[in-house]
């Protein structure tokens, strides 16, 4: 692969100086996303990115503005919550943890995780970590610092160690009889935190933080945590998917591998390895829509897992 | 122009593939163990912080702690609804429970709402419907603790924590004693009776000492002894069965106090033994009967 493009391929093969690969081939930090600004402009070069912190930081304001302004739109906190004094809405993973312990909750929160459940069994498992968890904003940040920082190597943990916690969440739940996950659940804590306030909490999110940009790259929600793991598995036969649709236009810059929160599930997509499809099935993907943007030869785009076609 | 889009051979893959069971049986034993012990580590840290301190009162209708712990999914949704401000969410290092909702009397005690909006608001079954009558929650007992600093332990009149409780002469009454100190006067000491308290904290709320209050409401765990089961109260004994029973007891007339219930000592003013012209003894540099008049 390397010799085919250091032969010089054709001009639209050229890998972009200041991809992944070629800044590597120029020994200089790379750029990822660079080529795709230059192509396709600022804003459609980041068009998911920004649609997802408006979901994110919008979803935190519903939840703010009752406490700040007294507009009380929602209420509760992304565990449990009221909308508009009608809708409930709770956690499955909470709600999952609870009968683990040996509670039987209200109707409320019974119906509240049934919605949720099935919003993210239809449309997609991880649409919550990229769409509405606000611990993506943390993780974000210190992988785009990283990058930023050029910082190369740490030591993640294996990828299925979240499944592992997740189960053992599930049982410490059942041996104690106590959410006991939930004393130190960054992501329910930060959540809570910016709405209730946070005492010692900031020490926890600033630990994921200096975790993910220190030591492992994507550490948090790529590998350990539970939650995600949770909705990943909600995600396997859901809705809504990437596919790597143009593929054939693909210059091997490598920046979407580089963007990516969870980079193992683009490669059986883009160069067809175990499937001949270009849909991105694993549930680990969080469809962010990020290898959209950074592509400044197009070949992502989020569509449905029944669209095959490519172009 | 080529496209490079064909499906590469994955002879690569395969040699260096399934390397089989025993390989996979290692990972995953590192992995389940590294990820076991992080929960484990979680679970410990949990039980280990699921005490509550003393000052921590749960909203009204609260599961016992041990069930509450398992129930709460620390929504907050009590907080929202609760119209005074009483309820928070604990804090990482609140040493409560992190996201769990309590109060503390002596900030802001429990207004007692009739419709109870908390128990209502709860969706986690935390907080028990079944609580419709607020007075017979039972946040926790009030308890005057301090008996070395209560005003009215000191023959004062300030009686402030019995005038704010809600269940006035019920929940709180006020006992007349004799006070042997000036040995002339009474004291009238606030009593808890855990029958009727409802662990609201308004008494702890409204002490009027300056700094820590004089009664407080802990929760009953701490606040109350166990029954002893093993000891007949013979009066309630004696109530049931219409008599003694251990027959009629002698009683001994108590001079002056012929017409009062046996053994019942207390003096009121008036009452007892009367002495022809008693004054009492005149106290030196005024003070009380010092014969001011307005």
């Amino acid at each position: 692969m390397n010799a085919q493009t250091a032969a010089g391929a054709k001009p639209e093969r050229k890998v972009p100086p200041t991809s992944v690969r070629g800044a590597a081939m120029r020994g200089v930090a790379a750029r990822p996303g660079h080529e795709a600004i230059e192509t396709k402009g600022w804003l459609r070069a980041h068009k998911w990115l920004l649609l997802r912190r408006v979901s994110q930081l919008g979803i935190l304001a519903l939840f703010l503005v009752g406490p700040w302004f007294g507009w009380w739109i929602v209420k509760g906190n992304l565990s449990s919550s009221l909308t508009l004094g009608v809708l409930p809405l709770t956690d499955p993973f909470l709600v999952s943890q609870q009968l683990a312990a040996g509670q039987w909750p209200y109707r409320e929160a019974l119906i509240g995780g049934g919605i949720v459940l099935a919003f993210y069994l239809l449309v997609g498992g991880r649409l919550f970590c990229s769409w509405v968890c606000p611990v993506n904003l943390v993780t974000d940040a210190a992988a785009w610092l990283r990058r930023r920082l050029g910082l190369k190597g740490g030591k993640a943990p294996a990828g299925n160690t979240r499944h592992w916690l997740l189960g053992f969440v599930l049982v410490i739940a059942a041996v104690t009889g106590s959410l006991a996950w939930e004393w130190v659940n960054p992501v329910s804590m930060l959540h809570r935190g910016l709405i209730f306030g946070f005492g010692l909490a900031w020490g926890i999110v600033g630990g994921i933080f200096f975790y993910d940009l220190l030591i492992a790259p994507r550490g948090w929600c790529g590998h350990l945590c539970p939650q995600g793991a949770f909705y990943a598995l909600l995600g396997r036969a859901s809705l809504v998917k990437v596919s790597a649709a143009k593929r054939s236009a693909c210059n091997d810059c490598m920046d979407c591998f580089a963007v990516c929160p969870e980079p193992q599930v683009i490669r059986p997509a883009l160069k067809g390895v175990g499937q001949d499809h270009p849909l991105i099935l694993d549930a680990d993907c969080t469809t962010c829509g990020r290898c959209v943007d950074v592509c400044g030869k197009d070949v992502f785009r989020i569509t449905t897992r029944f669209n095959r076609s490519e172009s | 122009m080529t496209m490079n889009d064909k499906v590469k051979p994955t002879a690569r893959a395969a040699a260096s593939a399934p390397s089989p069971r025993r390989r996979f049986l290692k990972d995953a034993a590192g992995v389940a163990g590294g990820a076991g012990l992080l929960a484990l580590g979680a679970g410990m840290y949990a039980k280990q912080a699921s005490a509550l301190p003393a000052t921590a009162i749960r909203p009204p209708g609260a599961l016992a702690e041990d069930d509450f712990l398992a129930a709460c999914v620390r929504c907050g949704l009590c907080v929202r609804d609760c119209p005074y401000d009483t309820l928070k969410l604990a804090k990482l290092g609140d040493g409560v429970a992190t996201g769990t909702p309590y109060f503390e009397a002596r900030a802001i005690p429990c207004e007692m709402c009739e419709d109870i909006p908390c128990v209502v608001a709860c969706p986690s079954g935390a907080l028990d419907r079944g609580l419709t009558d607020i007075g017979k929650a039972k946040m926790g007992l009030a308890v005057l603790i301090d008996q070395e600093n209560c005003l009215n332990f000191l023959g004062l009149r300030c009686d402030v924590c019995y005038r704010v409780c809600p269940v006035i002469d019920k929940a709180i009454t006020l006992e007349r004693m004799h006070n042997p100190r000036s040995d002339r006067h009474a004291m009238l000491l606030p009593t808890v009776h855990s029958e009727h308290c409802t662990g609201c904290g308004k008494c702890e709320k409204s002490c009027v000492l300056p700094g820590e209050s004089a009664i407080k409401v802990l929760p009953i765990k701490l606040a109350q002894g166990s029954k002893a089961e093993h000891y007949l109260r013979g009066w309630e004994e004696k109530d049931a069965a219409g008599e003694s029973l251990i027959g009629d007891q002698v009683e001994l007339p108590v001079r002056g106090l012929e017409d009062k219930a046996y053994g019942d000592t207390r003096v009121a003013p008036g009452e007892g033994p009367q002495v022809p012209d008693y004054k009492p003894a005149q106290l030196p540099g005024g003070g009380l009967d010092s014969g001011w008049k307005p």
